[in-house]
């Protein structure tokens, strides 16, 4: 499904994914782990194409069999990648359901559009009201997440990208999202959630667990590997 | 396309927007002298004591100096301006009668949709008159005036008089001197005592004459506890040489009446935009000035408040967006002098591609202004390094309990705010007109439905229009 090939990025001057080699395949979760800065953000960010991140002209990411390092993100969003974002940004004047009337670009009608927002913020337990406020803005961690899963749900991905969708997020919120995230498993979708810690594990079990540190795959295993490092961190890893 | 006879005569070779040819009937040789000030006055058959305002404007025009402390007019010849030109023999009384050229324009702009869907009357110019008018039958009823000042100086002369120049007088600057002596059409609005007009009131204008400046004037009455809600939208051709546009607005805002007054300006890039516009509130009157300056090569102004009476409102809610060449230089003045008056004024620029836009703010608070509170608020949005975004907040408080707050914010347009909306899909033009339309929402809301969704349409175009 998705393939990254010789992955090289750096910030500026500094590099902080090494030469990585991996494949998504379809149909599985994939759970990314490492240490602060380890360079796992960097890799899904370098998946959907922010400007920031220069990839080495060896770098190749391939999906369902085209290269796409060269595309703008929009492109990559079109094709069906979706990256939820660590700290969702706030966009003052624009809420959700003008945000993805224009991401849809036609592919749904606005009334059906807005049912849809309405059915799902009370399946995440958000008040209604959000739908219509500028987004994020004043929201609290878990609304926030909320309101990116909310996003992937409507834009329905094949390649999802989670980066800390736990973090900020209090205990309650934390379930609600990780058993709407289980629902949005199936055959066709590859979800990659990056987190610390091995809770969310416990409603959406992965099929691997890869580990980064200095922007290498240090190790990859099953489920079994996130509950080490849940109990002995990150030291014991070569 | 149907020609009418007069059109033939003019080369129309237009590169870029939507241009009609011009059907001007009679057209006075271009420049300005007393005797073009004279026979402007004459072709109206207007009363003598106009002639003698034009003509005492005329030289109080020749002797005030260009502002210099704004932005830059070094390049206004007004030797090369047409101070008037009449578009068609007499006001079409009926759309159908209009020529088919002024009719297609306006059909381009959408008049007859606007009419139709949910205007009261419209005053549409074309050149330096008003060609067509309707009037519901609804305004008439309620003793509601709105026709083109023209008109209203021939029907309704001892109203024009009693107010022409008394809040703007020719001597306020160079520019308001200039109209005063070349006037030529804008709209007059008398509400009588209690009425409320429940539509907002509309007109439409236009420069479509090569080196055609537009001097129109227009007074607004609102009489004790009326309510009236004006809106003019300007949107031009693109022609290639400069044109001038000086128009100057008074508007009369008597105890406990309400007047919001909406613009939305689009002229094209070439256009100098130099208006001024005024209003006096007096008791629990309240004023508000909606302007939305998106066009032009440089636009001056500075809608006012003169917060005369106890307790007056005033209100300056402004957008302003600067593309490459272009200087938007605006702002608001308000003027506290009375007690317990209050003033708010929100305004948001815009700068892409190299443009300019300067927010310039007079608020002025008198020792009889006792009680009195001044809220400024003024944010300028960066698209990219070579823009430029400058403010001039003066403040002269002359009483001590007075409540002023101040916020100022200067912010660039983040790349991670692109890439956010980038990531899920939207191509970059689109994100910028997103986070631009979402940054001037504050002021979009306040104006009416139809008018902020072309708004965002313009700036969605600005933004595509300058990638790459």
């Amino acid at each position: 499904m998705l393939q990254v090939k010789n992955l090289t990025v750096s910030i500026g001057e500094k590099q902080i994914l090494d030469n990585l080699n991996f494949t998504f395949e379809k149909g599985k979760v994939y759970a990314i782990m490492g240490p602060n800065g380890s360079g796992k953000s960097t890799l899904a960010a370098s998946i959907m194409g922010h400007p920031l991140y220069s990839i080495s002209p060896k770098s190749k990411i391939i999906f369902n069999d085209v290269e796409i390092q060269e595309e703008e993100s929009y492109k990559r969003s079109k094709k069906g990648i979706f990256l939820s974002f660590q700290s969702p940004l706030t966009l003052s004047g624009v809420n959700i359901f003008q945000l993805l009337r224009v991401a849809l670009d036609g592919k749904m009608e606005p009334l059906a559009l807005k049912n849809k927002l309405k059915d799902l913020a009370k399946e995440l337990k958000i008040k209604e009201e959000l739908i219509s406020r500028s987004l994020n803005d004043g929201f609290s961690g878990g609304e926030k997440k909320k309101m990116e899963v909310m996003q992937a749900a409507i834009m329905e991905p094949s390649f999802l990208m989670l980066d800390e969708i736990d973090t900020g997020v209090d205990i309650d919120s934390l379930k609600t999202i990780a058993e709407f995230i289980s629902e949005m498993k199936n055959n066709d979708r590859t979800i990659v959630i990056i987190t610390h810690y091995n809770r969310i594990l416990k409603y959406v079990s992965p099929d691997e667990v890869l580990i980064i540190i200095n922007g290498k795959i240090a190790s990859q295993g099953s489920a079994e590997l996130a509950q080490k490092i849940e109990t002995k961190g990150y030291g014991w890893i070569e | 396309m149907t020609k009418t006879k007069d059109s033939q005569n003019i080369d129309f070779d237009y590169k870029y927007g939507f241009s009609m040819p011009d059907t001007s009937v009679v057209r006075i040789p271009k420049g300005i002298n007393e005797e073009v000030v004279r026979q402007i006055s004459a072709l109206k058959n207007e009363p003598e004591w106009m002639t003698d305002i034009r003509v005492k404007s005329y030289q109080i025009f020749l002797e005030k100096q260009m502002p210099e402390w704004g932005a830059d007019l070094s390049a206004i010849n007004f030797d090369e301006i047409t101070y008037f030109a009449r578009a068609t023999k007499d006001q079409s009384s009926s759309w159908e009668d209009l020529p088919a050229e002024i009719k297609e324009t306006y059909d381009k702009i959408g008049v007859p949709e606007a009419e139709r869907n949910f205007l009261a009357g419209v005053s549409a110019q074309y050149d330096s008159e008003v060609v067509y008018e309707s009037f519901s039958k609804e305004l008439n009823k309620i003793g509601v005036i709105f026709c083109d000042m023209d008109t209203a100086l021939q029907k309704y002369p001892e109203i024009v008089k009693e107010y022409f120049t008394t809040l703007i007088p020719p001597h306020d600057n160079k520019f308001a001197a200039l109209n005063t002596a070349t006037w030529s059409g804008g709209s007059f609005v008398y509400v009588p005592k209690g009425v409320h007009v429940k539509l907002p009131l509309q007109a439409y204008f236009r420069i479509n004459s090569e080196r055609f400046g537009q001097f129109e004037r227009t007074l607004i009455i609102a009489e004790e506890d009326s309510q009236v809600h004006y809106i003019e939208g300007c949107t031009a051709p693109i022609y290639t040489t400069d044109s001038l546009h000086a128009a100057v607005v008074e508007i009369f805002v008597k105890p406990r009446a309400k007047v919001r007054y909406t613009t939305v300006q689009n002229w094209s890039n070439n256009v100098y935009n130099l208006v001024t516009k005024r209003a006096k509130a007096e008791d629990h009157a309240l004023m508000e000035w909606i302007d939305c300056n998106i066009g032009s090569k440089v636009t001056m102004k500075y809608p006012s408040v003169y917060l005369v009476g106890d307790y007056a409102r005033g209100e300056v809610l402004s957008i302003a967006y600067a593309g490459a060449n272009q200087h938007q230089d605006a702002g608001a003045k308000m003027m506290h002098m009375a007690p317990h008056t209050s003033s708010r004024i929100v305004s948001k620029s815009i700068s892409k591609a190299g443009g300019r836009t300067s927010y310039r703010g007079l608020i002025t608070v008198t020792p009889a202004a006792t009680d009195s509170q001044v809220y400024v608020s003024c944010d300028a949005l960066l698209l990219d390094e070579t823009s430029r975004s400058d403010t001039y907040p003066y403040m002269k408080i002359k009483n001590n309990e007075v409540e002023v707050q101040h916020e100022a914010t200067v912010e660039k347009i983040g790349e991670e705010k692109l890439f956010y909306l980038m990531s899920r899909g939207i191509e970059r033009s689109a994100a910028e007109g997103m986070l631009v339309n979402g940054f001037i929402e504050p002021v979009t809301k306040e104006i009416p439905f139809e008018y902020s969704i072309e708004l965002n349409r313009l700036i969605n175009l600005e933004m595509a229009g300058s990638v790459g």
